[in-house]
């Protein structure tokens, strides 16, 4: 089964990191992926530009509205995802919880529908 | 949390337990002895503060939640007129001395791990009915949700009803067959709970607390003494794996004066006992390693051929690949790095080692040049806790 690990984190706090924790973010983060691709779990993953450079769209009366942010302004936003597959939702949470960004954020499990 | 609070906490926990096992045991079934004694337990938080504590508390609660699972017990019997539910109703009815109430958790614990019970339920499941805890503190340890984990409990208890299980005082024969499966539970418990960082490690204090009540109630089961003494050891040394930073220790590094002696001594007290009863196990062994690392604090060395020879007949018994990694970095401790790392190599052929963190660790440490680099990094990305993997990262170079 593919899962998305939706890695929703403080995104305020990354710039205000100093720089050898930033490594060790990126190293972490660098290890963690190499070990989801070793065990053949990768599908894809990416980080995403802060909610600065975000928009959305709707239609409104039929005509598109578009704004500047993100959907939902709150203190953690989603900062980047994994694609994983795995044969079971057990395997997925240890996935999970593995992640650097269970530790400075939070991660969200949920599968894609078959 | 103070040592008073802490103490009543035990206490309260203990006769949980005892409660719990001794209502199963006369009304055959987990889940109404559990709401019964829920009801005693909140009748007994309005009316104490009020009235004062009764002169005896755990009386007063067995009375209460008898009370309780009689009521159940009439109303179903009205329903069904159930001759054998009738018989139990008046079983319990006959039981009146509350003052002894005799003590059924070892039956209780081996009713978790009994074999109808899905294994991995079997962990949570002495958790909950032996010391009360729910099902959304337990969880989170074994990675699971508190909806899925409390489906999987109500499951487990569906289950032991269904077959029939009787919560009588087993006979010796029964313990020595199914207590194994037992203390692989209790130690599964110990294991998740050390790991859980959210919880700080709480629930491995729990799981130690099943593995004494097992050991005090199965006497002549040397493996039971054994693991109590285990998780003892390792329990004493956990908060030296971490300095004043928050940063992971390695044992070789750890301030030994950070180990809880009181701990080890009583598991050296257990490990005699267990010895004494010459039945010679898995759990001995691995407490006898633990044992061994303890000593350092008094001699100022690790006795690594000790250790070697434990893990090769710890090797010989179970043929488990984690054991094989461990004898693996006790031989590079014994004859080198190269003979470790042979065995280590050895050992990777069984796949399951590949997602085993603890196995690129010691190739972290036994590799060299790029291997070890590699290692290092897997052994980073596999780690669940965040201590460790800064521990592993901080040793590459960039």
């Amino acid at each position: 089964m593919q899962v998305m690990l939706l890695i929703h984190a403080d995104e305020n706090a990354w710039p205000l990191m100093p720089p050898a924790a930033r490594d060790a973010a990126m190293a972490a983060y660098g290890a963690y992926t190499a070990a989801l691709r070793e065990a053949g779990a990768l599908v894809n993953s990416n980080r995403l530009l802060p909610t600065a450079a975000a928009h959305t769209v709707r239609i409104v009366d039929g005509a598109p509205q578009v704004l500047d942010g993100p959907y939902a302004e709150t203190r953690e936003q989603l900062g980047g995802y994994y694609l994983i597959d795995v044969p079971d939702m057990a395997t997925a949470l240890a996935w999970a919880a593995r992640c650097p960004g269970a530790g400075h954020g939070v991660v969200e499990a949920r599968p894609v529908m078959a | 949390m103070t040592a008073a609070s802490l103490a009543a906490e035990r206490a309260a926990r203990d006769s949980y337990g005892r409660l719990l096992a001794w209502l199963a045991a006369r009304g055959r079934d987990i889940a109404a002895a559990e709401d019964a004694l829920a009801d005693a337990f909140a009748a007994a938080l309005a009316t104490w503060p009020r009235d004062g504590v009764p002169d005896k508390p755990e009386a007063w609660l067995l009375t209460a939640a008898r009370r309780r699972l009689l009521d159940g017990h009439r109303r179903r019997a009205t329903a069904t007129a159930a001759e054998p539910t009738l018989r139990h109703t008046a079983l319990l009815a006959e039981e009146a001395d509350a003052e002894a109430i005799p003590d059924h958790r070892l039956a209780l614990l081996l009713a978790c791990a009994a074999p109808e019970v899905e294994r991995a339920a079997q962990a949570p499941l002495m958790l909950q009915v032996v010391l009360g805890l729910d099902a959304a503190r337990i969880a989170s340890a074994f990675l699971l949700s508190p909806t899925a984990m409390g489906q999987r409990l109500v499951r487990a208890k569906r289950r032991i009803a269904a077959s029939g299980a009787r919560f009588a005082l087993p006979g010796r024969e029964v313990v020595a067959a199914r207590l194994p499966a037992v203390l692989d539970a209790i130690y599964a418990a110990y294991a998740a709970g050390a790991q859980d960082p959210a919880d700080g490690g709480a629930l491995a204090g729990e799981a130690l607390w099943l593995a004494r009540i097992a050991a005090a109630l199965a006497p002549e089961e040397a493996e039971a003494a054994g693991l109590a003494a285990l998780l003892l050891h390792l329990e004493a040394r956990r908060p030296a794996a971490r300095d004043a930073a928050g940063r992971y220790v390695p044992l070789s590094a750890q301030d030994m004066g950070a180990w809880d002696t009181a701990m080890q001594a009583e598991a050296e007290a257990w490990l005699r006992r267990a010895f004494a009863l010459g039945a010679p196990g898995r759990f001995q062994w691995e407490a006898a390693v633990q044992s061994v690392h303890a000593a350092r604090r008094v001699t100022g060395r690790t006795e690594w051929r000790e250790i070697l020879l434990l893990y090769d007949a710890l090797m010989a018994a179970t043929g488990s690949p984690v054991v094989a990694v461990n004898r693996a970095v006790a031989l590079a401790e014994v004859e080198g790095a190269a003979a470790g790392l042979a065995a280590l190599r050895e050992a990777a052929a069984d796949g399951r080692l590949a997602g085993y963190q603890p196995f690129w660790a010691a190739m972290a440490a036994l590799a060299g040049g790029e291997e070890a680099a590699a290692a290092r990094q897997r052994a980073a990305g596999l780690a669940t806790d965040p201590a460790v993997r800064d521990f592993l990262l901080r040793l590459t170079p960039s």
